[in-house]
């Protein structure tokens, strides 16, 4: 990964001038994303800044990048995969090239094809790129929300970065949180994008290109997740799984593509082991993997890791993580994760990628994105059994499967059915709700709000649902309940939660680039036509994907039952874990200064925390989120 | 007996209170409210709920009596305290 940074001036007359020491000041905020080297570019219309991590091409491949005649000119954070294969049809077409870089290649192919050039990416990829002749300039994001971009308009100018922190040195005025957005994330893990957490600060939406030029901007979406209304794939699931696996293996082989040693994360679930088998069957030799352990052994997925490490003899570190190096780590999370979060999660990916670092590599290949695709979260068979449920509300046996679905948690027995009634039938009245999915897991996170002072309640207008449902276009309302499902899921959790504050933000904290296989644009889109029920076969998840896997992995991956990533809360044990400094900011004084919480509710969680009794998973999602609204705070305004 | 029923009352009331409403505020709780239809109480919350009545109140309660009718409101638990207290000599 990189960073990129650059301001645009709307109006040459309203507008400052743009600053050289504004520039680095904004790159410098974004050093970790990118420490081997940097520089900057600027016009009297524009500036561009950079800071490179050298991954490919790493004598020649210098941003900001131009054109040999010097009218476009690129700062470009990630990777474009195919590059090699774009370099031969453009050079066939008479294009020169200098360099061996994919940053070269984005410039002649937008050289050639103008707007479109993005269409024939195939990659992660935030682009700045700014044609001097038109007066141009294009701000692009990859397809899924890999690589991060934000903008804001500020004082008649433009400003993008990498991340939001970079923003700031070119602001007239601080940062704000926006109280929507907060509300927002306190129901969904996520505001509703382009929202940010910040009051007037957006993402450019995956999928999306803004045009700056002649004063105005211009959104366009050139992909989006299209699923199948009535044209799935009629091949047998032998030829479909057969497919996926090429595809797969395809996708893996050019992710793999670097001038720098690429490494690997082994959870020890179906996606990883995958995805490590691949790569070790592509003649990869000593492949080096990379897994989180966790003291608490209800986390722990070491078993399964040892299997594939001694049938493929992988070259394996592993870091062991408990509560309190979660505590340790908060407050450096919430500086690089730019939002609050709910969960605790983030803090160990973050050690993880301090362990890939002290290897000396700067490329892992992680399974993220396979359940979104192939169809593997709990949520998604969650919510076939509350279809299945809601044709007969009534039957006591119904629901007692969703017990089947959680081995792992302390639901109760058969004859409670009340109670697991309660749990999850959010909504089992209205199964046709768009949202039928994702109910039960959003009204979990909204308890937090309880904990909301009157104040900040009063300032709150609309519901976040709302917002959510004017963000998705109205193609969700035709599609099979199953597709639906995958659809929220990837256009709000995964770009906003788990592929960037779970994601690029924990690895870039430690200057490491990931790459995602499974989030191929070619592989989403053959995944979006296979039938639902060959995506979960009764209860079985990803099954298409584990019968490509058949044969290539230890039997007991393959049939093991699915265990989401979860880290000890420190909420757990919070007690002997939260220090005074993480206190401080549960004070009383500290939660009125910034008016967003009841301090007198707070207290009353804390007594609740101290008491040795199990939280419950509102009750912890709370006590993270309002801690780290309050150390977000403090960080950025 | 009113002096015992009381007690039981008011420890049930701030257990809920304080640990589900995170409040003393005794107005923000009805001793008809549906712990279930109000959302106060999730599937955690019963099993904790369940704890107290043993660790606090010295009250057991089977399997087959963690239903609604038992447990659902601060009136339905006292009556179920009640209920409990007479079957079993000596509490």
């Amino acid at each position: 990964m990189c960073g990129i940074a650059g301001i645009v001036r709307l109006s040459t007359l309203t507008s400052p001038p743009i600053l050289n020491s504004v520039l680095e000041s904004m790159a410098n905020k974004i050093r970790h994303r990118g420490p081997d080297d940097g520089a900057i570019y600027n016009t009297v219309t524009t500036g561009l800044a950079h800071r490179r991590l050298s991954i490919i091409d790493i004598n020649m491949g210098a941003q900001p990048m131009h054109s040999s005649d010097g009218s476009v000119s690129l700062v470009f954070n990630g990777e474009i995969f195919n590059y090699v294969e774009l370099r031969e049809k453009l050079v066939k077409k008479g294009h020169q090239f200098v360099t061996r870089s994919d940053t070269e290649v984005i410039i002649h192919l937008y050289q050639e094809y103008g707007l479109d050039f993005v269409q024939q990416l195939n990659g992660q990829f935030a682009i700045g790129l700014w044609d001097e002749d038109r007066k141009r300039l294009l701000l692009v994001r990859d397809r899924v929300g890999i690589c991060p971009l934000y903008y804001t308009v500020d004082q008649g100018r433009l400003i993008f970065a990498s991340e939001i922190k970079a923003l700031k040195p070119a602001l007239n005025n601080g940062l704000e949180i926006s109280s929507r957005a907060l509300d927002q994330l306190f129901t969904f893990w996520t505001p509703v994008s382009p929202n940010t957490l910040f009051k007037d600060v957006f993402e450019v939406s995956p999928g999306q290109m803004l045009v700056v030029e002649k004063g105005e901007i211009q959104k366009y979406s050139y992909w989006d997740w299209e699923f199948s209304v009535d044209d799935y794939w009629q091949t047998s699931e032998s030829e479909q799984a057969e497919e996926l696996l090429e595809l797969l293996q395809d996708a893996t082989k050019i992710r793999l593509r670097a001038d720098v040693p690429v490494g690997a994360y082994l959870s020890g679930g179906l996606d990883s082991s995958a995805l490590v088998s691949l790569i070790h069957n592509s003649g990869k030799v000593a492949l080096t993997t990379f897994s989180l352990n966790f003291a608490e052994k209800d986390f722990d997925e070491r078993h399964y890791q040892s299997l594939l490490i001694q049938q493929l003899r992988l070259k394996h570190n592993h870091l062991t993580v408990d509560a309190q190096d979660i505590a340790e780590n908060l407050k450096s999370t919430i500086y690089h994760a730019e939002t609050p979060i709910l969960r605790t999660a983030p803090v160990p990916m973050g050690l993880l990628s301090s362990l890939v670092k002290k290897n000396n590599y700067k490329v892992v290949l992680t399974g993220e994105g396979a359940d979104e695709v192939l169809g593997g979260y709990d949520i998604f068979k969650e919510a076939k059994v509350r279809q299945f449920w809601a044709v007969n509300p009534d039957s006591m046996f119904r629901p007692l499967l969703l017990k089947k679905l959680y081995p792992y948690l302390n639901l109760p027995d058969s004859g409670q059915a009340a109670y697991l009634k309660k749990f999850f039938a959010e909504s089992l009245d209205q199964p046709k709700n768009i949202f039928f999915s994702h109910l039960p897991r959003w009204t979990t996170t909204a308890k937090a709000k309880l904990f909301y002072s009157e104040g900040f309640s009063g300032e709150l207008a609309g519901t976040p649902l709302d917002d959510l449902r004017r963000s998705l276009p109205s193609k969700l309302i035709q599609m099979n309940f199953f597709n639906r499902a995958q659809y929220i899921e990837s256009k709000s959790l995964m770009p906003g939660y788990l592929l960037s504050s779970q994601g690029d933000r924990m690895l870039t904290k430690h200057s490491i680039e990931g790459r995602y296989p499974f989030l191929d644009h070619r592989l989403i889109e053959f995944s979006n036509r296979i039938p639902p029920k060959y995506k979960m076969k009764g209860l079985c998840e990803k099954y298409l994907l584990k019968k490509a896997m058949k044969n290539r992995l230890p039997e007991e991956i393959i049939r093991r039952y699915k265990q989401p990533y979860r880290s000890p809360d420190i909420a757990t044990s919070v007690d002997s874990v939260l220090s005074e400094e993480l206190r401080y900011y549960l004070s009383p004084d500290e939660l009125k200064k910034n008016g967003f919480f009841d301090n007198k509710k707070v207290e009353f969680l804390l007594k609740k925390t101290s008491s040795n009794r199990a939280l419950s998973v509102s009750d912890s999602q709370a006590l993270i989120g309002i801690l780290s609204t309050q150390i977000l705070a403090e960080q950025f305004l | 007996m009113d002096k015992v029923i009381a007690s039981d009352e008011q420890l049930l009331r701030n257990f809920i209170l304080e640990n589900y409403l995170f409040t003393n505020d005794q107005s923000k709780l009805e001793n008809a409210d549906s712990f279930l239809g109000s959302g106060i109480l999730d599937s955690m919350g019963i099993l904790e709920l369940v704890y107290f009545l043993d660790d606090e109140m010295s009250i057991k309660v089977e399997s087959s009596e963690m239903v609604p009718k038992n447990l659902d409101s601060i009136d339905n638990l006292l009556k179920f305290i009640d209920l409990k207290k007479n079957l079993i000599p000596g509490l």
